[in-house]
């Protein structure tokens, strides 16, 4: 069999892995949580709490509990929320994912791309005032904290210049600020990375190989140097779905968007725990996807890993 | 004599560093004639390299041409704005790199990697440059060329990249090929093909070659003329044959020395003491003089000038000078002399 | 050096003397090295110095912290002493006299002094204002500095700590050990650090413990992984061998030769690892999982003044900008001591 298929059935096992992890973590340190599912505890009596535990199997031992809780997963329920009492968890966020999608998806691309751009003219202009105007520019984005920038631009393109919405997510215009403010620090990585990459790539042999047939510097960039810089990029997606996610949850908040984020943000200030539980296995999910879904890009993008070695000649 | 192709003079060139400023080249003047050979001969740091990357208008950022010319078709190569040199570079002066490994682009197929130069320099379109491609690879020796179009670097020997890297130089039919240690960084029995190869191939195309080596016993098999450098300077220059056997700078003596032949009778290999001078403070003198069992008192205070030894072999020593005393070289030096003088008596 | 063409009558000239043998002290003269050889610290140390942002920001940084350890002791006015009579104030400088920062406010368009109409003695001044509860922003914003740094900080070294600790003893174990903890690795690495944290502190309560605790469980594994790298490039070469042969306990090898050799590479992993737990910090205030009032850090103060922002933006820029400033400076420092440090640095 490919070694390639392999290492990715490895992968995969590894993942079921986390995610069983990541749920059990979840379901016991719920485990401690003070206080009932119940807001109205004190007017129940002994008897009707009993009743109510039996009813939702809380009376049950805990490793039959945890079982339980497993089954469900896998069913893809996750319990009813605590927040609106007669509503599946899994309604409550279910509509939501497609904002968030959305937005995180728009967020990646204006990102990386921009942030591409950004590093390719900082590597060619080393050292001139372009390159420390673009490498401050990445500073900045890495360093301001998103929510700063998305209070940022609200203030300034939706308060006084009054040109883009305030907040909410009726049509495409209204996904541009908060897109702009989760994008900052994805294009502040990437010019970062891309720069440095870049850099060696220029420096390398077959570069020096380019420029000896001929080729102006600028061709040289977009066909040897930008191809060679982007794969290693892929590395960075996972860490940046992770600041997506985080980023999310100001943002969607700051930007009134109904999305996965803002909901997490409201069951935290209401201790929603089921839902609080349901939110942190999804988005380990998807950052478990990501990395798979890297994992391969790279063997599609990367001709050395892509072509197996067994056509020498 | 046939017709002069490139003449470097006078050249003079150094690299500002943070320790100051490096002598790498203190003064280089040699020609290269349509369809030769020039072997061009040196430890690492002695400036062959730049020699060369000055050719192709390569040098660094940092590089600071103090004087000198390069001609090549009438016009002086280190005046030329980089678009012009972009013009020139793999069409008319094109060069072959040292380690086939890193000199190809991973990412790219190597049939467009040989088709690039020659589409941007004639104009043609993707499909003929790739046809002239599969031409050339098959004229390097790549076996099954049409199906390895596509492939990429990886899938290739060391020997082989080596062949595409020579392939790629060659696309433009070049006047000029200059080879920066083709062979150094492959096995031995592939080196001797890469050398064949290069042969064919000025046969073949009747270009020029400028072959940079540090390995004497590869120049003997393809040099028409040798040049050997030390220190930023040429020391000597003469044909092939002038060289090997009838060297007269006791630096040539220790390279020749120091390289194992079948031919001589002490047991031991003659290898040259101490390590090379430091440019960036050159010594008054003759760079060499520190190593140079033979040096005198003159090689202290001044630089020798060149001496002719025949109309095309000259060599910068004063153990040339009408005032020197006569020196015994070592005795596979003196081998070397017998023989040369037997050519010559052969000859008459 | 011109080139050396010397006519046949100049090369007469030249006295036989100077013919004769040179005699020489060879063996000295040859293996003299001529260029001033450094060692690796002198070395990154002047690279560093000469990377202007770098310098420019740890000298700001090293204010910052200072000023934050004065204020311990001399602060403007209590940073927690509420005082319902003085609510909103505009900033108020002493000496200067620009509208903005001299006690006034536009209210409903016109300019009026709320330090009079909140009766305010003469000899008070709210250099930059008061909070929502008469509290004194400037105050605050010290006592906001001092305790996100002092976060930050603790995370930081609790990252190391771990970190360090588990690359060091994957990379020189080896073998089966480090195969188990490298798997160990790869799960945890499928945890967005962030819910781990939100889950740590839904259970346990934000408190400056529970903070720094959750902070430090999540941010060590980019250490460990960069540690053990290292560790293992160390451990094949021959320093190590050879301690290894004289018999020397692996721990003493990984204290006395190891460690030192990779110090420089955690120094900048630890400068990158402290901007993110301010940040971590700041983000974990603004979602309402911060500290308990009246204790301040600089993600209360954003989430404070967010919720006037849009009546007293400046009750949110000031504190935006000290935590900007603070970040950048460490990046920018991260980014020199890591390029310092480095020795393929092309220039």
């Amino acid at each position: 069999m490919n070694s390639y298929i392999k290492y990715l059935l490895k992968r995969v096992f590894y993942m079921l892995i986390t995610l069983w992890l990541i749920a059990t973590i979840t379901f016991f340190l719920m485990q401690f949580l003070p206080g009932t599912p119940y807001s109205n505890a004190e007017k129940l009596s002994p008897e009707q709490i009993a009743l109510l535990n039996k009813q939702l199997g809380l009376d049950q031992p805990v490793i039959v509990q945890y079982g339980q809780y497993l089954l469900n997963l896998l069913k893809g329920d996750f319990g009813i929320s605590f927040q609106f009492k007669n509503q599946a968890v899994s309604n409550l966020l279910g509509g939501r994912i497609g904002p968030s999608m959305q937005l995180g998806i728009q967020a990646i691309i204006f990102g990386t791309f921009f942030g591409t751009i950004l590093g390719m003219i900082s590597a060619m202009k080393q050292n001139t005032w372009v390159d420390t105007t673009a490498t401050l520019i990445a500073i900045l984005g890495r360093s301001i904290p998103n929510f700063v920038f998305a209070v940022l631009l609200q203030y300034i393109f939706a308060i006084k210049l009054q040109i883009l919405p305030i907040a909410k997510w009726d049509s495409f215009i209204y996904t541009i600020l908060p897109t702009i403010a989760l994008a900052m620090s994805p294009l502040a990585d990437s010019a970062r990375f891309i720069r440095t990459e870049m850099v060696e790539v220029l420096h390398s042999d077959y570069v020096e190989l380019a420029r000896a047939k001929g080729l102006s510097r600028w061709e040289i960039a977009f066909r040897h140097g930008l191809r060679n810089s982007l794969i290693p990029l892929l590395t960075l997606l996972g860490p940046l779905a992770v600041g997506l996610m985080t980023g999310s949850l100001v943002v969607e908040n700051i930007f009134a968007i109904p999305g996965i984020g803002e909901q997490f943000v409201k069951s935290i200030m209401t201790n929603d725990y089921p839902t609080i539980m349901a939110v942190t296995i999804l988005y380990s999910a998807m950052l478990i996807f990501v990395i798979f879904i890297v994992d391969i890009l790279y063997g599609i993008v990367d001709p050395r890993i892509r072509v197996s070695e067994g056509s020498r000649g | 004599m046939m017709k002069k192709i490139l003449e470097v003079k006078d050249l003079k060139i150094s690299f500002e560093t943070y320790a100051g400023k490096v002598q790498a080249i203190r003064n280089v003047d040699f020609d290269l004639h349509q369809g030769e050979t020039l072997a061009i001969v040196g430890e690492s740091g002695s400036g062959k390299s730049v020699t060369t990357r000055s050719i192709m208008g390569l040098l660094a950022n940092n590089a600071i041409v103090e004087s000198g010319e390069i001609l090549f078709n009438g016009s002086d190569i280190l005046k030329k704005s980089e678009k012009e040199m972009q013009k020139i570079r793999g069409k008319e002066i094109a060069m072959i790199f040292q380690d086939p490994m890193t000199s190809l682009d991973p990412t790219m197929t190597i049939g467009k990697q040989v088709a690039e130069s020659l589409i941007k320099h004639n104009k043609i379109s993707k499909k003929e440059g790739l046809a002239q491609a599969l031409e050339l690879l098959k004229l390097v020796g790549i076996p099954n060329a049409e199906k390895r179009l596509n492939n990429y670097p990886h899938q290739f020997s060391g020997g082989q990249r080596q062949r595409i890297v020579i392939a790629i130089a060659l696309i433009c039919y070049p006047h000029i090929l200059i080879a920066d240690e083709p062979t150094t960084a492959l096995d031995v029995t592939i080196q001797a093909q890469i050398l064949e190869l290069l042969k064919e191939i000025q046969e073949k195309m009747n270009s020029s070659i400028i072959f940079i080596t540090h390995d004497l016993g590869v120049v003997a098999n393809v040099a028409d003329r040798v040049a050997v450098m030390y220190a930023g300077k040429i020391v000597e220059i003469g044909t092939a044959e002038e060289i090997f056997y009838n060297p007269q700078h006791p630096y040539t003596w220790g390279l020749l020395g120091s390289m194992p032949t079948l031919e001589g009778t002490s047991d031991r290999l003659y290898a040259i003491p101490g390590t090379p001078p430091d440019l960036l403070e050159p010594p008054l003198g003759d760079a060499f003089y520190a190593r140079n069992e033979f040096a005198l008192k003159i090689d202290a205070e001044e630089q020798p000038p060149f001496f002719e030894v025949s109309s095309t072999h000259k060599a910068a020593t004063w153990l040339l000078a009408p005032q020197a005393p006569k020196v015994t070289p070592p005795e596979e030096i003196q081998i070397r002399w017998a023989k040369f003088k037997e050519k010559q008596q052969s000859r008459a | 050096m011109e080139n050396v063409k010397k006519t046949q009558a100049e090369i007469n000239q030249i006295p036989a003397s100077q013919f004769e043998p040179l005699e020489k002290n060879t063996a000295i003269e040859r293996e003299v090295i001529s260029a001033p050889s450094l060692s690796f610290l002198q070395d990154s140390w002047r690279r560093l110095k000469k990377n202007k942002a770098a310098v420019f920001s740890s000298s700001l940084l090293l204010i910052v912290i200072i000023i934050s350890i004065v204020t311990i002791f001399f602060s403007p006015h209590d940073p927690t002493a509420q005082n319902v009579n003085y609510i909103n104030l505009p900033p108020k400088i002493p000496g200067i006299d620009i509208n903005g920062f001299n006690g006034t406010a536009m209210v409903g368009g016109q300019l009026v002094d709320k330090y009079a109409a909140a009766n305010v003695p003469d000899d008070v001044y709210f250099f930059l204002g008061t909070d929502g509860l008469g509290r004194d922003l400037l105050s605050r914003l010290f006592m906001g500095t001092r305790i996100s740094l002092l976060i930050a900080f603790i995370a930081a070294m609790l990252d190391i700590v771990f970190g360090v600790t588990y690359g060091l003893v994957s990379g020189l174990l080896g073998g089966r050990v480090d195969n188990v903890m490298q798997r160990i690795l790869e799960v945890l690495s499928g945890i967005p650090n962030l819910v781990v944290m939100i889950l740590m502190l839904v259970v346990f309560k934000p408190g400056i413990f529970s903070i720094v605790a959750a902070m430090a469980i999540t941010n060590w594994i980019p250490m460990a992984r960069i540690v053990r790298a290292q560790t293992m490039k160390l451990k094949d070469q021959e320093f190590v061998l050879a301690a290894t042969t004289l018999g020397e306990k692996r721990s003493k090898i990984a204290f006395k030769h190891i460690l030192p050799n990779i110090s420089s590479v955690i120094i900048v992993q630890m400068m990158f690892s402290i901007p993110s737990a301010i940040f971590f910090e700041a983000f974990l205030s603004f979602i309402g999982l911060g500290l308990k009032p009246p204790t301040a850090s600089l993600g209360m103060l954003l989430s404070d003044g967010y919720k006037t922002f849009r009546f007293l933006p400046y009750q949110m820029w000031i504190p935006a900008v000290v935590l900007s400033v603070i970040m950048i400076g460490f990046n920018l420092l991260a980014d020199g001591l890591r390029d310092a440090f480095d020795p393929k640095m092309k220039e």
